[in-house]
C-alpha cells in the first residue's frame, strides 16, 4: 500500500520537475556570410532526452554543435547569443573548451573509434583528463563505461583487439562508452543510428533510455519514429529557425505548427 | 492539408476515409429500412436489412486490413495517425449500429405475428427519426470536417434518451392495459433500446471524429438522461 504522500508523489505531474541543464538564448550562427541559425531559444532539461528534428539544412546539427563548441573548429563559423550550462556561459573566455567537451560529450553519425584497442579507445579520455591515478582505477573506468554502454559482455574477452574490428553497432556503442568514460553530464548525439541496422539501432535506443537516468541527452535524428521513441522533448527546426518545441507525446500526435505537421507526416515541399 | 510527398500514402488514407463514408451511409440505410420494415411489417425489407449486415461486416474487415497495412507501411504521425486509429474505432461503432439494425429487422416477424395496433409504435417512429438525423449528421460532419458542429450533435443524443424513456413508459402502459400486447410490446421495447444504443454509438463516433480533426478530446461530462432504470410500474 502506498501512503497518501507516496501516492501524491506518484500521481504528481512529472512535467517541469526537471531542472534546466542547458539554456540557449538568442543563439545565432553564421558560416561566413551565410546565417545558419536565427535567434534560437531552447532549453535542455536535465535527465531528459531532447530530440532535434527537421529537414536537412534546418540547423539542428549546427545547434547541437554549439552546445559543446564544436563549431569553434570551423574557421568561418561565428556564434552569437548565450548558451549556459548549469547557468554558466560556455562561450565565456574563462571556459576551458577541453574541459567543456569532457562535460558535454559527443557521439557522431558514423562510428569513429580510434585505430587502437577497445581498451585504449575507452581509456584514452580518462587518462588525458587525469581521472585515474592507478592502472586499477583505469581498468575499472573502462569496465564500467563499457558496461554502461551495454557492450561489456561482447568485448570483455577481447579488450586488446582493435576497436575498428567490431561491427558497426558495436563500434557505435564503443564510441558511447568512450564518451561516458570521462564522466560527462551531457551527451550530444548526431544521428547516432543512421549507419546502423535495425537491431543495432534498437540496442542503442535501449541504451539511450538507460543513460537518461544519469545523463542529459540531446539527439539529432532524421528518423521521426526514433525521435518519438527515445525522447521526452522534441524541438523542430526549419530553415535555421526553431519552429516548435514541446513534449514529444504531443509533438507527434497533435503538433501546433503547420510546418511541424507537414514535416512529421511526410507532406513537406 | 497538403498532399504527402508519397502520393500512394494519400490514396491509402483516402480509401480508408471512403470506407468510413460507405459504412456510415450503409448504417443509415439499414436503420431506416429496419424501422420501416418494423412499422409496415415488411418481411422482404427486413430480409434485405439482415443480409446488408454481411456487407457491413465485410467493409469493416476491409477497413481493418487497410488500416493495419497502412500503419505497418507508413508509420503515420500526427493527424494521419489520428485519422487511421480514429477510423478503426469509428468502423467498430458503425458495425455495431449494423448489428442493432439487423436485430430490429429480425424482430419484424415476431411483432408481425401478434396483433400489433399501429398506435403502439408511434413513439418508436419518432425515436427513429431522431436517430436517423444523428447518423446522417455525424457522417456529414466527418466527411466535411466540421469539428465544431460535433459538440452540438453529441449533446443532441439527450433527445433520444428522453424519447426512449417516454417510449418505455408508453409501452409499459399498453402492457398493463391488455396482457395480449405483451409479446409485441416486449419486442418493441427491445427495438427502442436498440435505437437508444445506436444513439450512443453515434456519440462515440462524434467523439472520435472530433479527436481525429482536432487532436483534442471532447469533455467527458455528457449528460445521461435514460431514466428507465429508475422507472417502476406504478
Amino acid at each position: 500500500m502506498l501512503t497518501d504522500v507516496a501516492m501524491e508523489q506518484k500521481l504528481a505531474p512529472t512535467q517541469d520537475q526537471h531542472m534546466i541543464k542547458i539554456q540557449g538564448q538568442e543563439v545565432c550562427v553564421h558560416y561566413g556570410e551565410k546565417q545558419a541559425l536565427f535567434s534560437v531559444n531552447l532549453d535542455v532539461r536535465e535527465n531528459q532526452v531532447t530530440a532535434l528534428i527537421g529537414p536537412s539544412g534546418c540547423g539542428k546539427s549546427t545547434f547541437l554543435r554549439c552546445l559543446n563548441r564544436m563549431n569553434d573548429t570551423i574557421d568561418s563559423a561565428r556564434v552569437s547569443g548565450t548558451i549556459t550550462l548549469d547557468g554558466e556561459n560556455i562561450y565565456d573566455k574563462a571556459i576551458d573548451v577541453v574541459e567543456l567537451r569532457a562535460r558535454v560529450g559527443m557521439v557522431f553519425q558514423k562510428p569513429n573509434p580510434f585505430p587502437k584497442s577497445i581498451y585504449e579507445n575507452v581509456a584514452y579520455g580518462p587518462r588525458i583528463h587525469g581521472l585515474a591515478k592507478k592502472k586499477a582505477d583505469l581498468d575499472e573506468i573502462v569496465e564500467t563505461s563499457l558496461k554502461k554502454a551495454a557492450i561489456w559482455n561482447e568485448v570483455k574477452d577481447r579488450l586488446h583487439e582493435a576497436g575498428t574490428g567490431l561491427s558497426g553497432g558495436q563500434q557505435q556503442r564503443l564510441c558511447i562508452a568512450r564518451a561516458i568514460a570521462v564522466s560527462p553530464e551531457v551527451i550530444l548525439m548526431d544521428e547516432p543510428c543512421s549507419a546502423l541496422d535495425p537491431i543495432a539501432t534498437a540496442r542503442v535506443e535501449e541504451l539511450i533510455d538507460e543513460l537518461r537516468q544519469n545523463y542529459t541527452i540531446v539527439i539529432v535524428t532524421h528518423s521521426m519514429q526514433q525521435a518519438a521513441r527515445v525522447s521526452q522533448r522534441t524541438a523542430m527546426f526549419h530553415l535555421g529557425y526553431l519552429v516548435e518545441e514541446g513534449d514529444t507525446d504531443k509533438m507527434f500526435t497533435n503538433p501546433d505548427d503547420k510546418r511541424t505537421q507537414d514535416y512529421i507526416t511526410g507532406r513537406f515541399g | 492539408m497538403g498532399n504527402h510527398t508519397v502520393t500512394s500514402f494519400d490514396e491509402e488514407l483516402g480509401a480508408i476515409d471512403r470506407l468510413i463514408r460507405d459504412m456510415g451511409d450503409l448504417a443509415e440505410t439499414m436503420v431506416d429500412a429496419s424501422i420501416r420494415a418494423l412499422l409496415d411489417s415488411d418481411a422482404a425489407l427486413s430480409q434485405r436489412t439482415i443480409s446488408d449486415d454481411a456487407i457491413m461486416d465485410a467493409r469493416q474487415r476491409e477497413l481493418d486490413d487497410r488500416a493495419i497495412t497502412l500503419i505497418a507501411k507508413r508509420q503515420p504521425m500526427a493527424q494521419d495517425l489520428r485519422a487511421v486509429v480514429g477510423a478503426i474505432r469509428m468502423a467498430g461503432d458503425l458495425e455495431r449500429i449494423g448489428d442493432l439494425a439487423k436485430n430490429i429487422a429480425k424482430r419484424v416477424n415476431a411483432v408481425g405475428e401478434a396483433p400489433t395496433p399501429r398506435s403502439l409504435s408511434h413513439g418508436i417512429e419518432a425515436m427513429s427519426g431522431l436517430v436517423l438525423t444523428q447518423i446522417r449528421g455525424v457522417v456529414d460532419k466527418y466527411v466535411s470536417r466540421q469539428a465544431g458542429d460535433l459538440k452540438a450533435l453529441r449533446a443532441a443524443d439527450e433527445q433520444i434518451d428522453i424519447q426512449y424513456t417516454a417510449v418505455f413508459r408508453e409501452l409499459l402502459t399498453y402492457m398493463m392495459e391488455d396482457p395480449r400486447n405483451i409479446t409485441a410490446c416486449t419486442h418493441l421495447l427491445f427495438c427502442a433500446k436498440n435505437l437508444e444504443r445506436i444513439g450512443d454509438h453515434v456519440t462515440n463516433i462524434a467523439e472520435n471524429a472530433y479527436y481525429v480533426m482536432t487532436g483534442e478530446q471532447l469533455p467527458p461530462n455528457r449528460p445521461k438522461l435514460d431514466e428507465t432504470s429508475m422507472t417502476a410500474p406504478a
